[in-house]
């Protein structure tokens, strides 16, 4: 292990992919739990309207659970999207195009979000 | 000679067509759409955030978020609109039936070949029904 770097590194093997695969469990659990929150305050008494719906995200906790759902939704999205284009599609070119496409996709969509919540 | 070329050969890469030619198991056509009903919610992205930004900015644009769904919005009708919204429905009930599946498994190290078949049809079924409901409310009852 002493000399694992240079051209005789060792780059596939035990513990490379726990990261990713423990990563997109905990930002799931996350966003199950910001769905579940969502849910029931949408299920609160009270007609559905503007006044309803812009207090719900107008509490500072809220913002911030938001905040934390926004970043795992990026993040769970690149490892599932890494993955499958891992799978399907094989020539190197093609395949860094997309995951740069992916990841400007990811990014922007997140930065649009986060602007949003932060002028409720 | 002939026989031993024809055990040489390998199969190599595995095209679309061929994996269309193998009947999935329940467990395996949920992992089919569970990358599919990602692949639609990234693709969608940008229109969660276009409905998040007008219903919840102001009044104004709440009833721009609401009337999209009436009488559509710019030169997109309202069922585009609709249709849109109930892909995007499907696509998370699907992914996140399956993904509270794939969670369950993981912490109960339930791994038995029944609980996986079971459970595939549950979560397959789960998402097809709350869809339905979310339909009739979108496109009936709205």
């Amino acid at each position: 292990m002493s000399d694992n770097y240079g051209s005789k590194r060792v780059v596939v093997g035990a513990h490379y992919g726990l990261r990713d695969w423990l990563v997109q469990r905990a930002t799931a659990v996350l966003m199950a739990l910001f769905t579940i929150v969502l849910v029931i305050e949408c299920l609160m008494p009270g007609e559905m309207s503007y006044e309803k719906w812009g207090a719900i995200f107008s509490h500072q906790w809220m913002k911030v659970l938001t905040f934390i759902t926004i970043a795992s939704i990026i993040w769970h999205a690149w490892v599932g999207v890494r993955d499958v284009l891992m799978d399907y599609v094989k020539p190197l070119a093609a395949r860094i195009v997309l995951q740069v496409a992916a990841i400007a996709w990811l990014v922007g969509c997140a930065g649009w979000a986060l602007q949003v919540l932060w002028r409720i | 000679m002939a026989d031993a070329k024809a055990i040489k050969k390998r199969p190599g890469q595995m095209s679309l067509l061929d994996a269309t030619q193998y009947r999935l198991p329940p467990a395996g056509w949920v992992s089919i759409l569970h990358r599919v009903s990602g692949l639609i919610i990234i693709i969608l992205l940008p229109f969660v955030i276009w409905m998040f930004d007008t219903s919840v900015t102001d009044e104004v644009s709440f009833d721009e978020f609401r009337g999209a769904f009436v009488a559509g919005i710019g030169f997109v009708p309202a069922f585009v609109v609709k249709l849109a919204a109930l892909a995007l429905i499907w696509a998370f009930l699907q992914h996140f039936c399956a993904g509270v599946r794939h969670l369950y498994m993981d912490f109960t190290h339930t791994v038995d070949k029944e609980f996986g078949r079971v459970s595939a049809l549950v979560a397959i079924g789960i998402a097809a029904v709350l869809t339905l409901v979310f339909a009739y409310k979108l496109f009936i009852g709205y």
